[in-house]
């Protein structure tokens, strides 16, 4: 404290107001300056662009077994003003608090890692959040997931998914050659986490469930997300081999792997980038290397 | 009803930490959670794990480092707990399979975080949390517990005594999503409550949209102090157009900040001569504002994070899903632009009040996670301090619950004789309730303090009875939709709650707050659905988030100094001599009471001294 008092004030010099009327404006001021005039100009804009804005025309699907008016399914139109960088989720949140309070649809981290606003919109599984409006064609129709049970609105039934998901024994079970210590980890190559990486990235949003023929005529079928889910644990090298064998024989089943038919559209709608149909290819092939029994 | 020996509420990283511990101590285990567990706001942790797993490194030093990172606020018992768990927590999640990224000969990696004297965090790309949250669902799974996916938790079932420490939770109540039924779940030995963040009380967050602040708001209305509320963490990368988060990765790996005129002004405008961009996360913060503040800001809102010259291969193998990211939500391609960041609202430092079991003052309610204030994250979290808090206080708690010994806390909860009382707050508004009316669906608190109701089914049945009237009420009731009161709140929040603070920016929020919970009074819910009516749910979560935002704006008005990432305008210095101490705030007779408890700066074998925080 008593160091900073010995200094002298630096501005004693000059009286205020006397830099200002004399000397150039500082780099300072020029910036305020600028920044203000910027300020101005977005503001003149934003007003100018109130009265002709842009909007978004959505066709929302809407049910409710409960509700009168809706039992019979129908598409509500919405108009949502358009701004630079609005996501389809963006757009449905500004109907729903704005317009329409009953409109239900789950969504929560709006960052594509959460999983839960997986929607038919214009024809495809998409996540909702990580959709700019701007690549769509208009109207944009937003729909639930084909071919699950719908609740309400765009909610789906994803316990019979769950249970898909559960059926490959989705936990890592390795107890071969356990570490000395608590402290100690099992060695795992970068190569063959490299291997594993994709895999390991699914968020359960079922987009590729839904966008799967088979999976639509045939309510056993593991399908994509579960076969890659099983593929995450059977390719990693700290499993050892009798595990893998057992991980092989469940998704050879009448009901797995092979009754995928390399249609790739689980692969193109993955909003991680997942290449599913690789993986199903590659898990008949270890089964077939292992001489496991197929259908 | 339902019943079990322990139900944990939420299903994120301390949730799931929280009832495989329980499971493992042998208890009934149940988690009852509003997403399912994947969904949870976990799977968005991008950083990493602090842990001392290398030679060079040791516990101690991660205790040093978190205790100065907190600015002195953080609680020596609970900071060293938190360091000497870790190693073994961790690598307990590679023994579960956690896909971390790997050295070359197969051991995990680590890598540099801001704060930190060792490169000590452990990660899995740049979705540490995604893998985190996944391997321990997987373990969930794999033990068979019991999970209530999609069921909101609307309030907990407590004992009438008087005194918040006398009391005892029993249970909680809880409504299917799916079909709007309202059950109550009794819980034996105990309640784990691992809700998460509340950063929806700010429009700029992070955040989750389902960051509500629901444990904080039940516990805090049944009688336990929010503690250390005023501390909020903003991170210094998001994404200026959605909030979505650029990990501290980015600049761990060596990204660079720069400003307008490509000055890389961590260094050439002095915030941080040492650590430039790796200085802690509420310096990157000030330095990023004050850029903007002073006309040198990108379109006068965000400045440039660079990572063009880590090259492509070094972005690609670890933090390929930045460039994901940034283009997905931004449509930037960041290995041939810089990228936009701002500060946004991140991480809740303050929580429900426990020691370093988890527990709080009242008999059979815990709390783990960002929910909770334990404290070790004091004034000012490090990067990669979340992980281990969820995993090791998830699994103290968990066990605590489960009637496992962990040895009696050194850390002292609720309001007792160690206290002192706030006594010359100047409080622009009278804070009230933000229930119902006179109505008697209103219930505000969770306990009405006459001492009758101590049977554990009675406190349940009158908790259900009381949230089933309620529901009938707003179900009915034509008035406000509260995305009106949840806007307005969230508006005001940012607006003056946020970096930079003043006593009468302060005193504004407060005033806009008041008026929400009057709004609330008039709420109704437009949808008359039973079936999944979020309508109803978010009605729920927005008055949770008034009492949150006022204990926020509360706490941020009282500590009259600058600790941390609490900037005070009329106070720019530390002030040791008088804030060596917690802010508590408890809810008392339909009103805000706060009191202060001194920090605990003594080690198992040394004591704190608290230090310049220089960078």
């Amino acid at each position: 404290m008593s160091t900073q008092q010995e200094q002298p004030p630096q501005t004693e010099e000059t009286e205020p107001g006397e830099e200002s009327a004399d000397t150039e404006p500082s780099p300072q001021d020029r910036r305020m300056a600028q920044k203000a005039s910027r300020q101005a100009e977005r503001e003149k804009a934003a007003e100018e662009a109130e009265p002709t804005g842009e909007t978004v025309h959505l066709k929302v699907f809407r049910f409710d077994p409960e509700v009168e008016a809706k039992q019979k399914p129908r598409f509500d139109d919405f108009h949502v003003p358009f701004e630079k960088g609005m996501t389809v989720l963006d757009a449905v949140i500004y109907a729903r608090d704005e317009f329409d309070s009953s409109l239900t649809f789950r969504h929560s981290c709006r960052q594509a890692v959460c999983g839960s606003d997986a929607f038919f919109i214009n024809g495809r599984q998409r996540l909702a959040c990580k959709t700019q409006i701007s690549e769509l064609d208009q109207p944009v129709r937003v729909e639930p997931l084909p071919h699950q049970e719908v609740i309400k609105d765009l909610v789906v039934e994803m316990e019979h998914f769950y249970e898909q998901m559960h059926a490959v024994e989705p936990y890592f079970q390795s107890e071969d050659t356990p570490p000395a210590s608590d402290l100690e980890e099992q060695r795992q190559s970068p190569e063959n986490r490299e291997k594993v990486k994709m895999s390991t990235r699914c968020i359960w949003c079922a987009a590729c469930m839904s966008s799967c023929n088979i999976a639509a005529g045939d309510n056993q079928y593991l399908g994509p997300a579960a076969i890659n889910k099983a593929y995450r644990f059977a390719m990693d090298e700290r499993e050892e081999e009798e595990l893998t064998e057992h991980r092989l024989r469940i998704i050879e089943q009448e009901h797995g792997v092979w009754r995928c038919q390399t249609q790739f559209s689980c692969t193109e709608v993955c909003p991680k980038d997942i290449p599913l149909t690789e993986h199903i290819q590659e898990l008949k092939r270890e089964a077939v290397k292992k001489n496991l029994k197929f259908w | 009803m339902y019943e079990h020996d322990v139900i944990v509420v939420g299903a994120g990283g301390a949730g799931l930490r929280a009832a495989i511990a329980a499971n493992e101590a042998g208890a009934d285990t149940a988690i009852v959670t509003k997403l399912h567990p994947v969904r949870s706001h976990t799977g968005a942790a991008e950083g990493g794990i602090n842990a001392a797993l290398r030679e060079g490194d040791d516990w101690e030093l991660h205790a040093y480092d978190t205790m100065k990172g907190s600015d002195y606020l953080g609680d020596a018992p609970a900071i060293e707990t938190l360091a000497q768990d870790a190693p073994e927590d961790t690598i307990r999640l590679e023994h579960w399979g956690m896909p971390f990224s790997r050295e070359e000969d197969g051991t995990v990696s680590q890598r540099p975080f801001g704060g930190l004297s060792f490169p000590r965090t452990t990660y899995a790309g740049a979705e540490t949390g995604h893998h985190l949250l996944h391997t321990m669902y997987e373990q969930v799974v794999k033990r068979g517990i019991q999970v209530y996916d999609e069921w909101y938790v609307m309030n907990l079932a407590v004992t009438d005594e008087p005194d918040p420490n006398d009391r005892t939770c029993h249970g909680v109540v809880a409504y299917d999503v799916q079909s709007g039924n309202i059950e109550g779940f009794k819980a034996n030995d105990g309640v784990v409550l691992t809700t998460g963040g509340p950063g929806q009380a700010f429009d700029h967050t992070t955040n989750a949209v389902s960051c509500t602040g629901d444990g904080h708001a039940i516990a805090y209305r049944a009688g336990v102090p929010l503690e250390d509320m005023e501390f909020v963490q903003f991170h210094p990368t998001s994404l200026p157009s959605t909030g979505v988060l650029i990990s501290e990765g980015v600049r761990g790996e060596g990204g660079i900040l720069y400003n307008e005129d490509g000055e890389r002004f961590m260094f050439e405008r002095g915030y941080a001569n040492n650590a430039g961009e790796l200085a802690s996360r509420d310096v990157v913060s000030r330095a990023e504002l004050t850029e903007v503040n002073e006309g040198r800001g990108v379109n006068d809102e965000y400045v440039y994070l660079d990572m063009r010259h880590l090259g492509e291969e070094r972005i690609l193998d670890r933090l390929e899903n930045i460039l994901h990211l940034a283009e997905d939500f931004e449509g930037v391609d960041g290995l041939v632009e810089p990228m936009p960041v701002k500060p946004g609202q991140h991480y809740a430092m303050g929580g429900i009040e426990t020691d370093e079991n988890g527990e709080t003052c009242i008999s059979g309610l815990y709390a783990a996670g960002e929910c909770a204030c334990v404290s070790v994250h004091g004034a000012n979290r490090l990067g990669g301090n979340a992980l281990p808090e969820l995993i090791v206080f998830g699994k103290r708690a968990g066990r605590h619950a489960a009637g496992e010994d962990l040895g009696e806390a050194e850390i002292v909860t609720g309001y007792g004789e160690d206290v002192e009382d706030e006594t010359d707050l100047d409080s622009p508004v009278q804070p009230g309730r933000a229930g119902l009316g006179e109505s008697k669906a209103a219930g505000e608190v969770a306990t009405d303090g006459s001492g009758q109701l101590t049977a554990g089914e009675d406190v349940l049945e009158r908790a259900v009875e009381a949230e089933r009237e309620r529901v009938e009420y707003l179900l009915e009731h034509d008035g406000t939709n509260h995305a009106d009161i949840r806007a307005k709140l969230q508006e005001a929040m940012t607006a003056d709650v946020n970096v930079f603070r003043t006593e009468a920016g302060l005193k504004r929020a407060l005033k806009v707050i008041r008026e929400c919970r009057e709004e609330y009074q008039n709420v109704g819910v437009a949808d008359p659905s039973r079936t999944f009516n979020t309508d109803l749910q978010m009605t729920y979560e927005t008055r949770n988030l008034i009492d949150v935002a006022e204990t926020i704006t509360l706490g941020a008005l009282v500590r009259n100094e600058f600790r941390g990432a609490h900037w005070r305008q009329e106070n720019q210095r530390r002030d040791d001599e008088n804030w060596l101490k917690h802010t508590l705030i408890s809810w008392n007779d339909g009103e805000p009471n706060i009191f202060y408890r001194p920090v605990i700066l003594d080690g198992e074998e040394k004591t704190y001294e608290p230090k310049i925080r220089s960078y």
